[in-house]
């Protein structure tokens, strides 16, 4: 009797075989883990990388488009023109510079995000109280110190604001980077729709959604500790 | 780069079956479809609860959700379902339910975030004036809320309009129709390379022009053009951007 419930036991399929092929499957989560480990490290990597890279080129924009007044809407119409380019059009288009290459999806993705940190650069430093800029001035403060010690801490939540909407779409977007290069969780979806495998479709649509709240969440955790004076005002 | 070109000056890859005219139809007739249903669904609902002033953290979280949902894996998810699934669906060919479905999912954020802002961001003092005229309140909302909330309204069909591009263009990865064939074939055989960038090419173009053709019908409607006055322009200029208010919609959110 045992043997025979113990072989029956044997014989069942697992949830993510041909047969059964279930949508939510943990056993697969369990079985394949090192290649969901990756792909998810690989994800992470390259939102990462692009949300910095976005980042380290809209800082000088804004600067350059706060400085000049008359360059202000040449630059966002630049960062806007690249926004409107299709994420599936924008990476083939920058394989003939970088190959078939991580970097591409990276600068692909970095410059899908100019639109949103310029933008929201300029809105925060302009979010600085005038007289709050011109007492550091009285006191002192070069343009340097003036920017580093006064501006950016007060246009922090502003600047974080946008780095949320920023990291968000990035994360959602990298998946895209499948068709040119890698894209992360993006494989498991592309492989799980081609080949009719439904828990690894799922697995990685689900994983995709969790990584993006969890890297918000991040941000938010991280905004509260550099500026400790916004808590309690907004109630 | 020269094979890309020719590619796209060759009459022959225009014309012929499933060739670039086909899919470049295919994707408009998908695009102008969602953006129809999608206005058809989002406007009524969004202006009505900026009307109303309530639902608003309803308005702004629909658009933080939909951001951090993948185009690609929602489709693919949509395909793969029974119901939707792959099937042929009338004119817009294979998996066409589900790629129109995933698109109107994509496209209803901007439209609700943006006309919700615009209809509660008409000045008190207009509302007040249009009350002491003694309006009522289906007269202020056509003759006043309206016609001042329209250049964000529109502002959210433009973003609307782009991400329903990006978002058909996406939905040939998982077996859907459009342009997005000509890029995925291109970069599955290497020797088809130049086409796929080729497709990606037309594609960008296409979503330019369309965004060019939002952002005039968006000045056309504007009930107050900016002005010639510096000072005007410049405030006209930025109520405008759709992109501002969404960042600080999201600012707003933050509790």
């Amino acid at each position: 009797m045992t043997l025979l419930v113990a072989g029956l036991l044997a014989s069942e399929p697992k949830c993510y075989s041909k047969s059964v092929n279930e949508w939510f499957c943990f056993d697969y989560v369990r079985d394949r883990s090192d290649e969901i480990t990756e792909a998810t490290t690989t994800h992470v990597q390259i939102t990462v990388a692009a949300v910095a890279l976005g980042l380290l080129i809209a800082f000088p924009l804004a600067l350059v488009a706060r400085r000049l007044p008359r360059l202000e809407s040449t630059v966002l119409g630049f960062s806007t023109f690249l926004y409107t380019v299709p994420s599936l059009a924008l990476l083939p288009l920058l394989v003939p510079l970088t190959g078939l290459t991580k970097t591409t999806v990276v600068i692909g993705l970095g410059l899908y995000c100019l639109t949103i940190l310029v933008r929201a650069l300029l809105d925060g430093l302009r979010s600085v109280p005038a007289d709050v800029r011109e007492a550091a001035t009285g006191l002192g403060y070069g343009p340097t110190r003036l920017l580093l010690k006064v501006e950016l801490p007060l246009a922090l939540p502003v600047i974080m604001a946008g780095l949320r909407v920023a990291t968000v779409s990035t994360v959602a977007l990298t998946t895209i980077g499948t068709v040119v290069s890698e894209g992360g969780l993006g494989k498991l979806i592309a492989d799980g729709k081609s080949t009719q495998f439904n828990a690894e479709l799922m697995t990685g649509a689900v994983l995709c959604v969790l990584l993006a709240l969890v890297l918000d969440v991040l941000i938010v955790v991280t905004q509260r500790g550099l500026t400790p004076w916004t808590r309690g005002v907004r109630a | 780069m020269g094979d890309v070109f020719s590619f796209l000056l060759d009459g022959e890859s225009w014309t012929r079956d499933g060739g670039l005219r086909e899919q470049l139809v295919q994707q408009l007739l998908l695009t102008g479809t969602a953006l129809v249903l999608a206005l058809a669904v989002g406007l009524p609902l969004a202006l009505w609860l900026g009307h109303l002033g309530r639902f608003g953290f309803l308005a702004i979280n629909v658009s933080n959700i939909g951001r951090a949902i993948p185009t690609f894996a929602l489709l693919a998810l949509l395909a793969r379902f029974s119901w939707p699934g792959s099937g042929e669906f009338g004119p817009y060919g294979r998996a066409g339910l589900a790629t129109l479905l995933a698109l109107l999912l994509f496209a209803l954020p901007p439209i609700i975030t943006q006309s919700y802002v615009g209809v509660r961001e008409v000045p008190a003092e207009a509302k007040e004036a249009a009350r002491g005229m003694g309006m009522s309140g289906t007269q202020q909302f056509w003759r006043v809320e309206l016609p001042l909330s329209l250049p964000l309204v529109m502002s959210g069909v433009r973003l609307a309009l782009v991400q329903i591009w990006a978002t058909a263009t996406i939905a040939a990865l998982v077996g859907g129709p459009g342009l997005g064939n000509v890029i995925r074939l291109g970069f599955a055989n290497t020797d088809r390379r130049s086409q796929g960038i080729a497709g990606a090419l037309l594609v960008a173009l296409v979503a330019l022009v369309l965004e060019l053709l939002a952002a005039w019908l968006q000045r056309a409607v504007d009930p107050l053009p900016p002005s010639g006055g510096r000072a005007g322009s410049r405030t006209g200029r930025r109520r405008m951007s759709p992109l501002t208010s969404k960042v600080s919609a999201a600012v707003d959110s933050d509790d």
